[in-house]
C-alpha cells in the first residue's frame, strides 16, 4: 500500500532560525499519527507544511505523491482537514452554519450550501455527536462542544486526511476524553490523522504510530508501544518520566501510562 | 422591504413644501398612465425634479454605504469598521475639496472626487501588501496612515480657500448633504453603486467563510486574496460613488450593519440583503429629518453623527462588546 503522506528530509526554517530538520514519516490510510514534544518544538509548524500553509526549505512532502506545496489550495481543501488550536469565535453563527463551511472547497466562489451540502453537515454533525445543538450560536457552547464542532466542520471537508493541532490543549478532563473518543473512532472511517500533543498519555490512548519531537528532531518514530520509552520520553522532555503498565480490564492486553517522576 | 418604500412615499410629500399624498400619487401614477392633472406646476415640479431624485439618491448612497459596512465588518472580523477604513472618505474628500478649489464645477467635483476615492485605497492597498499578500491589520494600519495624510491634505486646501466663497462651500460639502440631487448624478452614481453592490451579494455566503479568520478559510478553500481583493473593489467603487455625490455621509456604514444583525442575524447571506433594505429607508429617514427638522436645511452628515453616536453607545453598552 502507497503512504497517503510522505515526508522525506523535511527541513524548515524562518530566515536563519531552523524550526526543524531531516524529519521522514510515512502515514497510511486510517492511522493514526501522534506527533509528541514539548512546547516550541516544532510540531505545529511541521503541521503547518502538511497543511500547504507553509513550504518546506528543503525536502519533500507528499500526498498521495504528489508535492503538497504544488496542490491548489481548493483541491488541497478536498483531501486535508485542518483542525486549529487557536480559534477566536466572532459572529455568533449557528453551528451548523459553522460546520456548512466545510463545504466551501466543493462550491464555486459565488455559491453557497445546498439542500445535499446542509445534509452532508449535518451528518458530520451526529458522527461526533453534536447534532442535538445544531441551532446553537457557535459562540454560547462550550470550549468542548465547539472544537467537536469543528472537528465535524473538517469531517465536512470529506478529507482522506485531518490535521490537529493540540485538539486537547483548552478542555477539561472529560472534554479532552470524548474529543479524543471521537478522533480514535473517526480513524476507523479510513481517515489518517496527525495530531499533536504535548501530553504522552494522549499518545499512548492511540495505538497506532507516534512520533517523537525534540528540538526539531524525531527523538523517535514508529510503532506507539514500542517507541514511547522511558528513555524516549526523558530524551523529548528532558525530565525523570515513568511508565506504568496494567493489564487491560477487558483482560485483552497491557494499558500505559506515564508520569513524571519527582 | 415595506419600510424603504414606505419612507420613500413620505418623503415626497413632505418637506418645506408640504403637498398633499393623494396629489404626490397621483403625480406619479400620471407617468405611467394618463391621469388628468389637477394639480399646480410647481407641486409636479417639486415631486418629479426635485424630491424624487433626491429620494432616490439617498436610497442609494444608505443601501451601498450599509452593504459596504457591512461587508467590511465581516472582512475585517472588527465591529468598528466602517466604510472609511482604508480611507476612502478623506480621499474622496480632498478630491471633491480640490475640485471646488480650482472649478467648483459640479460634474468636475464628482469626477475628482470619486477617482481621489479609488486612488486612496489603491495606495493603501500597496502600502499593505507584504510577501505578495495583504494582512487584515497592515491594510487596517495603513489605511489610518492614508486616511490621516488626506485629511492633513483637506485641512490644507481649506487653510488656502478664499474664505469668502470657497471655504463655506468646502465646508458644506464636506458635511455632507443630498439637497444637489439631479437625475444626472443618478445616471453616473447608480450604476457605479449597482455594480460594487452585486459583487458584494455575489460573494456573500464565502464572507461567513472568511470572517473565521485568513488562515482557516484558506485551509477551507478558500483563495483568500482573490476574495479580499473582490471585497475591498466592491465596497471603494460604491463608498467613492456615494461620497462623490453626497459628501462625507459618516456612521451609516457602521451603523446599519448592526441593526442588521439584531433583526435577521449573523449570516452574511442574508445579512448584506437586509442591510441595502434598512440602510435606505435610513438614509431617506434622514434625508427627510434634515429636511423638516428646522427652516434651514441641516448637513445629513452631522444628523447621521447626531443619531448613529448615541445609537451606537447604546449598541455597545447592550451587547458589551460583543456581537449579535
Amino acid at each position: 500500500m502507497e503512504p497517503r503522506i510522505q515526508l522525506r528530509d523535511a527541513c524548515f526554517r524562518y530566515d536563519e532560525h531552523e524550526i526543524f530538520n531531516d524529519l521522514n514519516l510515512d502515514l497510511y490510510p486510517g492511522e493514526v499519527l501522534c506527533i509528541l514534544g514539548p512546547n516550541g518544538c516544532g510540531k505545529t509548524t511541521l503541521l503547518r507544511c502538511l497543511s500547504g500553509a507553509l513550504k518546506l526549505n528543503k525536502g519533500k512532502a507528499q500526498l498521495n505523491g504528489k508535492d503538497i506545496a504544488s496542490f491548489d489550495i481548493i483541491e488541497l481543501a478536498k483531501k486535508v482537514g485542518f483542525l486549529f488550536q487557536e480559534h477566536a469565535t466572532l459572529f455568533p453563527f449557528s453551528a451548523l452554519e459553522v460546520v456548512r463551511m466545510g463545504r466551501t472547497p466543493y462550491l464555486g466562489l459565488f455559491g453557497s450550501p445546498s439542500a445535499k451540502d446542509t445534509e452532508l453537515a449535518e451528518k458530520a454533525l451526529d458522527k461526533v455527536g453534536m447534532l442535538h445543538i445544531k441551532h446553537k450560536p457557535y459562540t454560547q457552547i462550550s470550549g468542548g462542544e465547539r472544537q467537536l464542532i469543528l472537528l465535524a466542520r473538517t469531517l465536512a471537508q470529506e478529507p482522506e486526511v485531518i490535521l490537529l493541532d493540540e485538539p486537547t490543549s483548552h478542555l477539561d478532563f472529560k472534554n479532552q476524553a470524548l474529543s479524543l473518543r471521537t478522533i480514535n473512532k473517526l480513524s476507523e472511517h479510513n481517515i489518517s490523522m496527525v495530531m499533536t500533543t504535548h501530553n504522552p498519555n494522549h499518545a499512548l490512548l492511540f495505538p497506532d504510530t507516534v512520533a517523537m519531537m525534540s528540538g526539531g528532531k524525531f527523538i523517535a518514530s514508529g510503532q506507539t508501544m514500542d517507541v514511547v520509552t522511558e528513555d524516549n520520553l526523558r530524551k523529548t522532555y528532558g525530565i525523570e518520566v515513568k511508565l506504568f503498565s496494567v493489564p487491560d480490564p477487558d483482560g485483552k492486553g497491557t494499558f500505559k501510562f506515564c508520569s513524571p517522576w519527582f | 422591504m415595506v419600510l424603504p418604500l414606505a419612507f420613500f412615499y413620505i418623503s415626497l410629500f413632505l418637506g418645506r413644501y408640504a403637498l398633499d399624498p393623494l396629489i404626490v400619487m397621483r403625480i406619479l401614477l400620471s407617468k405611467i398612465i394618463p391621469i388628468h392633472p389637477n394639480w399646480d406646476a410647481t407641486a409636479e415640479a417639486i415631486v418629479m425634479q426635485i424630491r424624487l431624485p433626491r429620494t432616490i439618491l439617498a436610497a442609494c448612497v444608505g443601501a451601498g454605504l450599509s452593504i459596504s459596512g457591512a461587508a467590511y465588518q465581516g472582512m475585517f472580523r472588527n465591529p468598528l469598521v466602517s466604510t472609511d477604513i482604508l480611507g476612502v472618505s478623506s480621499a474622496a474628500g480632498f478630491g471633491a475639496a480640490l475640485a471646488i478649489l480650482v472649478s467648483g464645477n459640479d460634474l468636475e467635483i464628482q469626477l475628482f472626487s470619486f477617482l481621489f476615492g479609488l486612488a486612496g485605497v489603491a495606495l493603501t492597498y500597496l502600502i499593505a501588501r507584504v510577501y505578495k499578500t495583504t494582512p487584515v491589520l497592515m491594510l487596517v494600519l495603513s489605511g489610518i496612515v492614508v486616511a490621516a495624510f488626506f485629511s492633513a491634505l483637506i485641512s490644507a486646501v481649506k487653510y488656502v480657500a478664499d474664505p469668502d466663497n470657497k471655504l463655506p462651500a468646502v465646508t458644506y460639502w464636506l458635511l455632507g448633504s443630498f439637497s444637489g440631487s439631479s437625475y444626472r448624478k443618478l445616471a453616473t452614481v447608480i450604476p457605479l453603486i449597482s455594480l460594487g453592490t452585486a459583487g458584494l451579494l455575489l460573494v456573500r455566503w464565502r464572507l461567513n467563510v472568511l470572517s473565521m479568520g485568513e488562515e482557516e478559510a484558506r485551509s477551507l478553500g478558500v483563495k483568500a486574496e482573490l476574495l479580499k481583493g473582490i471585497i475591498i473593489v466592491s465596497t471603494t467603487v460604491i463608498t467613492a460613488a456615494a461620497v462623490s455625490v453626497s459628501g462625507l455621509v459618516g456612521w451609516v456604514g457602521l451603523v446599519i450593519p448592526h441593526v442588521g444583525r439584531m433583526i435577521v442575524g449573523p449570516d452574511h447571506k442574508t445579512l448584506l440583503p437586509a442591510t441595502l433594505a434598512i440602510g435606505a429607508a435610513y438614509l431617506i429617514l434622514i434625508d427627510i429629518l434634515a429636511r423638516t427638522l428646522t427652516a434651514q436645511e441641516i448637513p445629513v452628515g452631522i444628523l447621521t453623527a447626531v443619531i448613529g453616536a448615541p445609537f451606537f453607545a447604546y449598541l455597545l453598552r447592550r451587547t458589551k462588546g460583543g456581537w449579535r
